[in-house]
C-alpha cells in the first residue's frame, strides 16, 4: 500500500488507530482489553527489560490472556532513575524498577485480578506515599512533552501506531503548501536550534533555500555527545518516524532530494529503529518519489560517526560525513552556503527536528505560545548527578532552574545540600543556589555564564569538588579537542596539567593566574565552538567558587575530601 | 575591478579602499600592516593554498566579533574594523607560539632546521621571552625508515602544509593527521613507517614544512668521510638546478648563476673529479631521443614519457601500475652517470669501481632513494653512492669553511664535463622535452635546427601541451609537473584518452629548480621563477645547445657505448619498472 494522499493517510491513521486506541487519554474504556507498555529503550534493556517482555509474553500466553493484552515495548519513558518502567493502559498505571520476574504479578494480580501491584508503584519520596496514576507523578507534572510525546508511548518499530497519532500528517499538510510557506510557518513559531546554538530553524532553512545550488542536503546531527545527554538517543529510539517525517517537510522547504543522518555508531538500537523505520516509511511511499502525489521526491541515508564529540560541531560533522577527518572548519563559509561536497546543507538537530511535526500540525502560534520572549516551546534536559530523579525531561522554555531540579526532579540525592548545576554540557557553565530562579532559556542561560547546550544537566552536591568537576569536564574536552588548533590541541592539555597540579597541592597562586590568562585566550584563540567554550567549566567554577581553588593551593586541602591527593593524613603532615 | 566590488575597511586605524574578494590578511599587507603567520601558504603558481587557519597565530581582533579571527582566511566585509595589534590579538598570537614551543623539543642548536625554521623566526619576532605554560611534550620515535626523509612528529605543529601538499597539490595521499588533541600529529595512514608507505619522496612535504618535523636524511658524513678516505677516488657530479639555486644559501640574488663559484667550492673540498649531470642529461637525451624514434617508427608504446624524475618513476610505479610501459627505459641522468663513471671512466684512468664513490649534488631527495633501488645497485657495484641535495652541499660548504661568494670560477672537470644547453634546462619544466625535441628534429628531419628555443614548451601552467611540426609529423607534447597534474594526464593516458605522443613529467612544481632539495623559499615562489631564468640564460649563454652535438658524449658512444640505444647502451643506461602496493 501506498499512501498518496492526505485522503489515504486519514484511511490509515483510521484503521490503525485500532492498535492503540487503549493509550488514548481521551476516550474512556470499558473493554477488558488492555496495553502493557514496557520501556525499550537503551537504559530499561540494559536493566533485563526485554526478558521481562519475555515473561510477559510467556505468563499471559500459559493464563490464556494473550488475545486481550498487547505487549507494546516503547521508548524511553525519561523517568530513568526508576527504570524499568511498565504502564498498563488504559489504567494509567505506571510501575517502576520492574525486573523480569515480576511479570507473574502483574498479569496475575493486576491483569487478571485486577488489583494494582502495589510494591511496583512509584514512592514518593517526601511522603512515602504510593502514586498510582503516571500524571500525579511529581516527574512529569511540570512536563511537557512535545518532542517526546511519543517517546513511551508507541512501538517505534511500527509505522502504523506512529500514523494512528497523526504520524506524516504534518508531511501530509506542509506538501500541500509551498515550501516558503513552510519556512514561514517555521520562523513564526521561533523554533531555534536544540543542539545548543540556538539559531532559528526557519532562518536556517531560509538561507539554505536561498543559497544558490540545484542540489541541496539536508542533515540531522544525531552525533550527541555530551557526557550524559541522552536526549536525542531517546528520541530516536523511542519517535524514530518523527525526525523521519520532520526531515522530509525540511527536505521540502530548503530543496533538498537527500537527508542524511549522522548518527554516532555507538547508538545501535537507535540505528537499528532508524533503518526499520527507513524501510517502512519507504514501503509507504513516504520516501521515495512522488511523496503524497507532490511531484517531491526525498531519501534518507544513514551515516555512522566514531562518536567523536567534536563531530557535533556541523562542519566537523559535514566532514565526517564526507569520510573525510572529522575536524571543523573555518567559518564563513557556512553549510548553507557550502557544505556537503560544497552544496548547500542545512543540519539540524535531533530535537529540533523533533519539534517540526508537531509545529505543522498545531500552528506556530500554538508553539510561540509556550516559552518566553525570545526562546519558545519546551527544551529536554538530561538530568543526572547528585539528583533523585535521574532521566530525561521536557519543560516549557521560562521554567526555572529550581523548579526542574526541586519539582521535577525531585531534589538533591540522600537529603544532601544543592551546591551548583552544570548546564551546557562540557562547554556551559556552573550555576549555583543565587541563580535557581532563573527561567531557563538561551539567553537567561547566558547571562548567567553558562549556555543552553544540548540539555546536559549535571547536578552537583556539597561533596562534589568543584576543582575536580572543572578537571573532570577538562579531561574530557582535552581528549576530544580534534588537534587541529593550538589553542585547543595545547591549551586543553597545560590546562588540564594545571588543574591536576591544583588537585595534587603542587600548584602556586601564580600558576593560578597563568591558568585564567590561558583560559581567556584560548576562549579567544580556537577556531570552533569546541575551543571557544572549552575554559568555560573553569572560568565559572572560578568565579563562583575560587576559594575552593585557593584552598587547594594555599592550604593544600580541598574542602570536600574529593581529591584524594589532599585529603590523606600524609599530606597533612606535609603542610606541617 | 569595477568601483562597486571596492569596500571600506579600517585596518589599526588606517582607512582603506579594498577589494572585497580579498582576506584581512591580504588588506593589511596592503596597509604596510605585517601580520605574523605560520600555518598559512599561498603559492598561488603551484596552486597551493593551505587554508587550515589552525596556528592561530594571524588572529586579529574584529570589532563586533566575540573571538577573534584568522586573518588568513577570513573575508573583508564592508566597514570592518580590524586590529591587529591591539593587546588582546598580540597576547593571543604570543599564546599560540608558546604553546607550540611549550610542546616543541628544545633542541634548536641541534635541529637541522636551526636558522631555517620558521616557528623560531616568529618566536623572535613575536618577543617570545619565556614560555609560561610548560607541561608534557610530544613522546614520538622519530620515522628513520626511508632512505630519504625523517619524520620527526615531536616537531610537528600540526600547520598541515604537507598534508595539503601532499593530498592536493601532489595527490599522493600519503600524509594526513591522525590521533586527536594534543596527540595528533602528521604521518601516513595508521602510523605506518614512511618506508612501507606509497610515498614518492619528492619532499615537497620537506620544502613546505616550518619546522624540522619533515627533513631530508642527512649523508653530509659519509661524504666527509669518503673525501677522507685515501683509497677512495671521489667524483661528485652537480644537477642542473643546483647552479642556480644554491647562491641562495650564500646570501647571492635568487636567480644568479653560481657554476663557477660551485665548481671551484667542491673543487676545494677535494673532490678528485668534479663533473657535471648534465653530461649524463645529454646521454639521457641521445637514447631517449632514438628510443623515441624507435617507438614512433616501429609502432611502439606511445605517448613515451621521459623518466629523469624518480619521484614520478615511484609515483607511477604505485599509483599507475598498468602503465608501466609507457615511462622511457632510461636511467635518470645521475645514474646514466654514475654508470659511466664506474665502468667507462673506470676504465679510461684505470681505477678500480670499487674505489670509486659518486656523489650525486641533487636539487631533489627522492635521488636518494632512488640511488638505493635494487635495479641500480645489483651489479657489483653501485652506479651513485652518495645523494646530497643543495642544502647539503651548501652546508658542506660552510662547514669546510669556503667564502663561497667570493670564489672564483673554475671548470668542470673533463672528460665527462662537456656539456651543452639543453641538458642545462634539464632543471626546468619543459626542458627534458625541449632538449629531445632539439635532438629529434635533426635526427628525423636530417636538418639543422636554426631556431633551437621552442617557446610553446615553456612556462609555469601546470599542464602545457603543443605540437612540433617535424617533418611531415606532428608531435604531440604534453607538459606536466606536480604530481597532481601528472595524475590528471595519466588518467588521459589510462583511459585511452592521451593525444599525446611525448610527455614530460617532473613531480615537483616547476621542476627540479622547486625541488625537495633546494634552498627554502619560505613561501616566495618567485624565486623559483628566478631560477628558471637563469636556467635558460644559462642555455642561451653555451656554444652547443644540442645533446647530440656534445663531443665528449659522442666519444663516450665511439669509444665504449656503441651505438644509442644499441646493446650495450641499453644494458648500462636503461633499467625497468616494477609494480609496487598503493598504500
Amino acid at each position: 500500500m501506498k499512501i498518496d494522499s492526505i485522503h489515504t493517510l486519514e484511511k490509515l491513521k483510521e484503521k490503525s488507530f485500532k492498535k492503540v486506541y487503549l493509550r488514548n487519554p481521551n476516550e474512556a474504556i470499558y473493554d477488558d482489553q488492555k496495553d502493557i507498555l514496557v520501556c525499550g529503550g537503551t537504559g530499561c534493556i540494559a536493566s533485563d527489560s526485554n526478558q521481562l517482555i519475555k515473561n510477559l509474553n510467556l505468563i499471559l500466553k500459559a493464563r490464556g490472556y494473550d488475545h486481550k493484552v498487547n505487549i507494546i515495548k516503547t521508548g524511553c519513558f525519561g523517568f530513568c532513575e526508576q527504570g524499568p518502567i511498565v504502564k498498563i493502559q488504559p489504567d494509567n498505571i505506571f510501575y517502576v524498577k520492574v525486573v523480569p520476574k515480576d511479570a507473574k504479578d502483574i498479569i496475575d494480580q493486576h491483569i487478571i485480578g485486577g488489583h494494582q501491584v502495589e510494591r511496583l508503584l512509584y514512592k514518593n519520596p517526601t511522603n512515602e506515599e504510593r502514586i498510582h496514576k503516571h500524571k500525579d507523578i511529581p516527574f512529569y507534572k511540570k512536563q511537557l512533552r512535545i518532542a517526546l510525546r511519543n517517546c513511551g508511548r508507541v512501538n517505534p518499530e511500527d509505522i502504523y501506531e506512529y500514523v494512528a497519532f497523526s504520524g506524516y500528517e504534518a508531511l501530509g499538510k506542509a506538501l500541500a503548501k509551498s515550501p516558503e510557506e513552510v519556512i514561514d510557518l517555521i520562523k513564526k513559531s521561533g523554533l531555534r536550534g536544540r543542539g545548543g546554538g540556538g539559531f532559528p530553524t526557519g532562518l536556517k532553512w531560509q538561507l539554505t533555500r536561498e543559497s544558490e545550488g540545484d542540489i541541496k542536503y539536508i542533515i540531522c546531527n544525531a552525533d550527541e555527545g555530551d557526557p550524559g545527554a541522552f536526549m536525542d538517543r531517546s528520541i530516536l529510539e523511542g519517535d524514530p518516524h518523527s525526525i523521519i517525517e520532520a526531515m522530509i517537510i525540511g527536505g521540502y522547504a530548503i530543496g533538498a532530494n537527500h537527508g542524511i543522518i549522522y548518527i554516532r555508531a555507538e547508538y545501535p538500537l537507535a540505528v537499528e529503529r532508524l533503518n526499520i523505520s527507513i524501510k517502512q516509511a519507504r514501503e509507504l511511499g513516504l520516501l521515495g518519489e512522488n511523496i503524497f502525489n507532490s511531484n517531491f521526491n526525498f531519501e534518507i541515508n544513514i551515516k555512522y560517526g566514531a562518536g567523536a564529540f567534536v563531530c557535533g560541531e556541523e562542519t566537523a560533522l559535514i566532514n565526517s560525513v564526507e569520510g573525510r577527518r572529522g575536524e571543523p572548519s573555518n567559518k564563513p563559509p557556512y553549510p548553507a552556503q557550502e557544505g556537503y561536497w560544497s552544496r548547500p546543507t542545512c543540519v539540524n538537530n535531533v530535537e529540533t527536528f523533533a519539534n517540526i511535526p508537531p509545529i505543522i500540525l498545531n500552528g506556530p502560534d500554538w508553539f510561540s505560545s509556550i516559552g518566553t520572549k525570545e526562546s519558545k516551546g519546551t527544551k529536554v534536559f538530561a538530568l543526572a548527578g547528585k539528583i533523585n530523579n535521574i532521566g530525561l525531561v521536557e519543560v516549557p522554555m521560562g521554567t526555572t532552574l529550581r523548579e526542574i531540579i526541586y519539582d521535577v526532579g525531585g531534589g538533591i540525592h540522600k537529603g544532601h545540600k544543592f551546591k551548583a548545576v552544570q548546564t551546557g554540557g562540557p562547554s556551559g557553565g556552573v550555576i549555583t543556589e543565587k541563580d535557581l530562579d532563573t527561567p531557563i532559556d538561551y539567553e537567561h542561560l547566558a547571562e548567567i555564564g553558562s549556555m543552553m547546550g544540548s540539555g546536559g544537566m549535571i547536578v552537583m552536591d556539597e561533596t562534589n569538588c568543584m576543582v575536580n568537576i572543572s578537571k573532570f569536564y577538562m579531561e574530557f574536552i582535552m581528549d576530544e579537542s580534534c588537534g587541529r588548533c593550538t589553542p585547543c590541541r595545547v591549551g586543553t592539555k597545560r590546562m588540564h596539567e594545571y588543574l591536576q597540579k591544583i588537585t595534587n597541592g603542587e600548584a602556586t597562586m601564580e600558576n593560578l593566574d597563568n591558568l585564567e590568562q590561558l583560559a581567556y585566550m584560548i576562549k579567544d584563540g580556537s577556531l570552533c565552538g569546541l575551543g571557544q567554550t572549552a575554559p568555560n567549566p573553569i572560568l565559572s567554577t572560578l568565579k563562583y567558587f575560587s576559594d575552593e581553588y585557593i584552598s587547594h593551593i594555599k592550604d593544600k586541602v580541598c574542602p570536600t575530601k574529593e581529591c584524594k591527593e589532599l585529603s590523606t593524613p600524609k599530606n597533612r603532615e606535609v603542610q606541617i | 575591478m569595477t568601483k562597486e566590488n571596492m569596500i571600506h575597511i579600517h585596518i589599526n586605524h588606517i582607512p582603506l579602499e579594498v577589494r572585497e574578494d580579498i582576506t584581512i590578511l591580504e588588506a593589511a599587507h596592503k596597509a604596510g600592516v605585517k601580520i605574523p603567520t605560520l600555518c598559512h601558504l599561498d603559492l598561488h603558481d603551484l596552486k597551493l593554498a593551505n587554508k587550515v587557519a589552525s596556528c592561530r597565530v594571524c588572529t586579529v581582533e574584529l570589532i563586533g566579533k566575540n573571538s577573534l579571527v584568522p586573518a588568513c582566511v577570513t573575508k573583508v566585509s564592508e566597514g570592518m574594523v580590524i586590529h591587529t595589534n591591539s593587546i588582546r590579538a598580540i597576547k593571543t598570537r604570543r599564546m599560540a607560539i608558546e604553546l607550540l614551543l611549550s610542546n616543541h623539543p628544545n633542541e634548536c642548536f641541534t635541529c637541522p632546521k636551526n636558522l631555517e625554521c620558521e616557528l623560531q623566526s616568529l618566536a623572535k619576532e613575536l618577543g617570545v621571552r619565556e614560555i609560561k605554560w610548560i607541561g608534557e611534550r610530544k613522546k614520538f620515535e622519530k620515522d628513520l625508515s626511508s632512505d630519504a626523509i625523517v619524520k620527526d612528529p615531536n616537531k610537528c605543529i600540526m600547520c598541515r602544509r604537507c598534508e595539503t601538499m601532499c593530498n592536493e597539490v601532489q595527490t599522493c595521499g600519503i600524509l594526513s593527521a591522525i590521533g586527536r588533541g594534543f596527540k595528533a600529529f602528521v604521518g601516513p595512514a595508521f602510523d605506518i613507517p614512511m618506508a612501507e608507505s606509497s610515498c614518492t619522496y619528492c619532499g615537497q612535504c620537506v620544502s613546505v614544512c616550518p619546522t624540522a618535523a619533515l627533513t631530508e636524511v642527512n649523508h653530509t658524513d659519509k661524504v666527509w668521510e669518503a673525501l677522507a678516505d685515501p683509497n677512495k677516488h671521489v667524483v661528485v657530479q652537480t644537477a642542473p638546478a643546483i647552479r642556480v639555486a644554491i647562491g641562495e644559501l650564500f646570501g647571492i640574488d635568487p636567480g644568479t648563476i653560481a657554476t663557477g663559484k660551485m665548481v671551484t667550492a667542491l673543487k676545494r673540498m677535494h673532490f678528485d673529479a668534479v663533473f657535471d649531470t648534465d653530461f649524463g642529461a645529454d646521454l639521457t637525451i641521445m637514447e631517449e631521443a632514438t628510443e623515441f624514434i624507435h617507438r614512433m617508427e616501429h609502432g611502439g608504446t606511445l605517448p613515451m614519457l621521459t623518466s629523469c624524475c624518480p619521484a614520478w618513476v615511484k609515483f607511477i610505479e604505485h599509483q599507475f601500475p598498468e602503465l608501466l610501459d609507457v615511462p622511457s627505459t632510461c636511467r635518470s641522468p645521475h645514474i646514466m652517470f654514475g654508470t659511466i663513471v664506474k665502468t667507462y671512466y673506470a676504465q679510461k684512468y684505470n681505477l678500480d669501481p670499487k674505489n670509486i664513490v659518486v656523489v650525486s649534488v641533487m636539487p631533489c631527495i627522492a635521488k636518494k632513494a632512488e640511488a638505493k633501488r635494487p635495479e641500480l645497485t645489483k651489479d657489483y657495484n653501485t652506479d651513485v653512492d652518495i645523494v646530497i641535495t643543495t642544502r647539503e652541499l651548501g652546508a658542506m660548504i660552510k662547514e669546510a669553511g669556503i667564502d663561497f661568494k667570493s670564489l672564483p670560477d673554475s671548470e668542470f672537470d673533463h672528460p665527462l664535463g662537456e656539456t651543452t644547453g639543453a641538458s642545462v634546462i634539464f632543471g626546468t619544466t619543459g626542458g627534458v622535452i625541449e632538449a629531445a625535441m632539439r635532438t629529434a628534429y635533426e635526427w628525423i628531419t636530417g636538418e639543422e635546427l636554426k631556431e633551437v628555443e621552442f617557446t610553446q614548451l615553456r612556462g609555469m601552467e601546470g599542464i602545457r601541451e603543443a605540437t612540433i611540426k617535424i617533418k611531415d609529423q606532428n608531435v604531440r607534447i604534453g607538459i606536466a609537473h606536480g604530481l597532481g597534474n601528472a595524475r590528471i594526464i595519466l588518467e588521459k593516458i589510462r583511459d585511452g584518452k592521451s593525444p599525446y605522443d611525448a610527455i614530460e613529467i617532473m613531480a615537483c612544481p616547476g621542476g627540479c629548480i622547486g625541488g625537495g632539495g633546494q634552498p627554502f623559499h619560505h613561501g616566495n615562489d618567485v624565486i623559483v621563477k628566478k631560477r628558471q631564468q637563469a636556467l635558460y640564460e644559462e642555455d642561451r649563454n653555451k656554444k652547443i645547445r644540442k645533446s647530440h652535438e656534445n663531443a665528449e658524449v659522442l666519444k663516450l658512444y665511439k669509444e665504449f657505448l656503441g651505438q644509442p640505444y644499441g646493446e650495450k647502451a641499453h644494458r648500462l643506461l636503461h633499467t625497468h619498472y616494477e609494480k609496487k602496493d598503493r598504500i
